[in-house]
């Protein structure tokens, strides 16, 4: 494997950011991946204990638990199709945990334009889902 | 409708499917989901929409993981980008009630199908050659490089253009708020021929992009009681899968393969869009 000697890249930032301590990409890496196997191993828990139960025949696709308040009255009757929501919500919220855990890497590496910049994607965002306009 | 077991592996190998190809080009395998569950299944649209907003959201973390591990994203360039992407997207939320969306559907599927051209001409590149850093890329630190696995070496690369780039990122989310497709393929588009990022970078950025695209969105839908959990579950574990076994194929292609793989996919989602403007499907 021969790789470039960074020296003779004609920028100099990937340098830098090689030297950097702290590795932005691990944490959000990690972050990422513990979202998104969490979730799978909830919503697969759901499924097998909807197999297990034999109600995944039966189930009607369309009644379902939808509001915050369905699912953990669901969670607490141990409920298949509640536990993969729960899997399902915690999936959807793994970006925006990832954008709220970016803003404290890039203050962690004392890069302040990146800190604002992220920020400002987390503001937007929670101002998308308070509008109710989804978007982003 | 009664969902049988049958129905929930056809679901799940479906998705790895969509996985496989969305974690490899970018965007999240809509663009199979919805078809596959509509035209084969049966589901109402509305319910195909719900997974397959799920399923950006697994292609997206589910190989982002990886590809930002590796280095191969560039999560500066995403970071910024975003702001666009987002107040694109509220914006065309806003837009919605006040312009047509089918005659937009129309007009971005031909400039899609015209975005195919210098894309058929670039087809045997490699990587991007002579391109240096405009200012505010300069400015924002942009520039960086990648391992490149198949050239069996660090890549170093520049960014251009990047308000231009930005600006057609807004446009990008301005189109998934209004039209709620296509949104992977113009950040693509965006990067690699607007900035001139090499495609690997390009495909594994928007890649990081498109899951908090989708998970704004995804609230509604949820809300809404659009997000069925028996389908949603079989969709987000196979896409997982198939998005973990994309991230390491992508490794070993080389950028000319996965071009070739991107124009289709292109011209496919041009028609969709197109298809979608006129009423039809």
């Amino acid at each position: 494997m021969q790789m470039q000697d960074s020296t003779t890249h004609p920028q100099s930032n990937a340098t830098a950011r090689h030297a950097n301590k702290i590795d932005i990409s691990a944490i959000i890496g990690g972050v990422l991946q513990g979202g998104v196997l969490l979730s799978a191993a909830i919503i697969v828990a759901g499924v097998l204990l909807a197999l297990l139960k034999g109600t995944l025949a039966s189930s009607q696709l369309h009644s379902f638990p939808q509001s915050f308040g369905q699912i953990w009255a669901g969670l607490l009757m141990l409920q298949p199709q509640a536990i993969i929501m729960l899997g399902v919500l915690l999936l959807i919220a793994t970006p925006v945990l990832r954008v709220a855990i970016s803003i404290l890497a890039f203050a962690l590496e004392q890069d302040m334009k990146f800190v604002l910049i992220t920020s400002a994607v987390l503001i937007i965002l929670l101002v998308g889902f308070l509008l109710g306009k989804g978007g982003a | 409708m009664d969902i049988s077991l049958l129905t929930v592996l056809f679901i799940f190998t479906g998705a790895a499917l969509a996985g496989l190809l969305g974690s490899l080009v970018g965007l999240g395998g809509g663009i199979l989901i919805v078809p596959m569950l509509t035209l084969l299944f049966g589901l109402p649209i509305q319910y195909a929409i719900g997974a397959s907003i799920i399923a950006v959201i697994a292609t997206s973390s589910g190989a982002a993981a990886a590809y930002v591990r590796d280095h191969l994203t560039n999560i500066r360039i995403g970071m910024f980008l975003e702001l666009a992407t987002t107040t694109g997207a509220i914006s065309g939320a806003f837009l919605a009630g006040l312009v047509a969306p089918a005659l937009l559907g129309i007009i971005f599927g031909i400039i899609l199908l015209i975005s195919a051209v210098p894309l058929v001409c670039k087809i045997g590149e490699e990587l991007p050659r002579g391109v240096i850093n405009d200012r505010l890329a300069n400015t924002l630190a942009l520039a960086s490089s990648y391992p490149d696995h198949r050239l069996k070496q660090e890549v170093p690369y520049q960014v251009t253009r990047t308000p231009l780039g930005f600006v057609m990122m807004y446009v990008a989310g301005l189109i998934s708020g209004l039209l709620g497709i296509g949104s992977g393929t113009l950040k693509v588009l965006a990067m690699d021929t607007v900035m001139r990022l090499p495609l690997k970078v390009s495909t594994t950025t928007s890649n990081l992009m498109i899951g908090v695209t989708a998970a704004a969105s995804a609230g509604i839908y949820f809300a809404r009681g659009d997000v069925l959990p028996l389908v949603a579950a079989p969709v987000a574990l196979g896409i997982l899968l198939g998005a973990l076994v994309g991230a390491r194929l992508l490794q070993r292609m080389s950028n000319k393969a996965l071009r070739i793989l991107f124009v289709p996919v292109l011209v496919v989602v041009a028609f969709e869009m197109i298809l979608k403007g006129m009423g039809i499907g």
